[in-house]
């Protein structure tokens, strides 16, 4: 039974706080999404839930143990998903797909994860000539290469994973999603949209909301 | 190691498909050594003299053009992160990103400098010398470079400051460089002994910072990345 939590959270990014007092814990087998709207800090909270970006104040704990005090072993449970897509236009679909497994440690056999997505008919594509969505789709099959790969990692964090899906793409992540959570995987979604699964939301305020309840509760 | 040799793959890879930005490099080697004919004119002595260190100081500035793409084109599309929570260590990544800049820069003006030597009428016993000094001297301006790309990632006008950051520091590799090759043929009046005993010390002395550097700029270039990373 594994667990994230993360209590009393502040996040400074150019000496501004855009997250501030934010505390939740997710169990394994669950899915936690941060709900907000845009500039809330959604992004932030999850690049600094991966280890990228140092709280400025607050703790971030996995299973009681402070992340940053075991960075290695933090990175290698976590799978991280972020609102760009890190597809290298240069590359074609499967090359990307091969450069993720082998920076991954893994085997170079990629055609399930190709197939999750239904990307197997695009293989050999530049992926300077995809669309949004299937740029969008080749950034979701890392998550289907990680499931497949020997030690999948128990922690999703993905920024807006359902952007510019269409309907069989949404449910095919939507069949990585639960497969994940039922392997005792847990996940943080950044999202706007329904996701479809049951799910703890946090709801974060953005900074002018913020200083607005405070000057009326002053 | 396999996500090392991932990375490796892959940066050469694209710069292989980008092969513009090899080419680019090389005619701006060649085309900015060709202003001097021009400025100092033609006459050949005078052009003799400065040959060597035209073409060693051309390489230290085309040596800068591809820099700025080398950390910035994935930290623009999220790859520096995927990278940096891979198993993949960050001094590795900035070993790889030296080795494939060497590569894809230094080799491509190594084989060039003897055209601009050529075109600038450098005396003959000096060709030698001068590929053995720039193939120690190329490493170091990898290695820096990098260093520069990493602490500039992410600025506005990134690439002229990387320019004014780096060029200062390409200045002790010249030195030693430009050292080395003054001890070729009989320009120094010594006798052969002397001269070669001259010129193995500069070539050790650029060796000893190729190795100091390899083993400093990962770790520095490592923490620049993960300071930029935290924005």
């Amino acid at each position: 039974m594994a667990e994230l939590s993360f209590d009393n959270l502040a996040l400074e990014r150019a000496e501004r706080r855009i997250v501030d007092g934010v505390s939740a814990r997710v169990a394994s087998g669950a899915a936690l999404l941060l709900l907000g709207p845009n500039g809330s800090g959604k992004s932030s909270l999850l690049r600094a839930l991966a280890g990228l970006m140092p709280p400025a104040g607050g703790t971030i704990a996995w299973d009681g143990a402070d992340i940053f005090g075991q960075a290695e072993a933090h990175r290698a449970r976590l799978c991280f998903v972020g609102h760009q897509d890190a597809v290298k236009p240069g590359l074609s679909v499967a090359e990307n797909l091969r450069f993720w497994a082998g920076l991954a440690g893994g085997s170079p056999s990629i055609d399930a994860a190709l197939a999750a997505f239904a990307l197997a008919p695009l293989a050999d594509r530049p992926a300077r000539f995809l669309s949004a969505g299937q740029k969008r789709r080749l950034a979701l099959s890392r998550l289907a290469l990680n499931s497949l790969s020997p030690r999948p990692a128990e922690l999703w964090l993905l920024d807006e994973p359902t952007t510019a899906l269409d309907s069989a793409s949404r449910q095919a992540f939507l069949d990585l999603l639960r497969g994940h959570l039922q392997r005792g995987g847990l996940a943080v979604i950044a999202t706007h949209e329904e996701i479809g699964l049951p799910a703890k939301t946090l709801v974060l305020e953005s900074p002018r909301r913020r200083r607005e309840a405070a000057g009326a509760a002053a | 190691m396999k996500a090392f040799l991932a990375l490796l793959r892959r940066d050469l890879l694209l710069a292989y498909r980008q092969g513009i930005d090899g080419w680019v490099v090389v005619l701006f080697f060649l085309a900015a050594g060709i202003l001097f004919p021009f400025a100092i004119g033609p006459e050949p002595n005078a052009l003799m003299r400065v040959s060597t260190g035209v073409v060693l100081s051309m390489a230290a500035l085309a040596a800068l053009l591809s820099l700025d793409r080398l950390y910035q084109a994935d930290f623009d599309d999220g790859s520096l992160d995927q990278i940096a929570l891979s198993s993949l260590p960050l001094e590795l990544t900035a070993l790889s990103k030296a080795l494939v800049h060497w590569l894809s820069t230094g080799l491509p003006l190594l084989a060039a400098a003897p055209v601009l030597a050529l075109m600038l009428n450098a005396p003959v016993a000096h060709y030698l010398p001068m590929l053995v000094a720039l193939a120690l001297a190329t490493p170091a301006l990898s290695l820096l470079g990098g260093l520069g790309a990493a602490l500039t990632m992410g600025s506005r006008r990134g690439g002229i400051l990387l320019t004014l950051l780096i060029l200062p520091l390409y200045v002790p590799v010249l030195i030693f460089a430009a050292g080395a090759i003054g001890f070729a043929g009989d320009a120094a009046g010594l006798s052969v002994e002397a001269a070669g005993r001259g010129f193995g010390a500069h070539l050790l002395l650029l060796a000893g910072i190729d190795l100091a550097l390899l083993a400093v700029t990962p770790w520095a270039t490592a923490a620049a990345l993960r300071q930029a990373l935290r924005a």
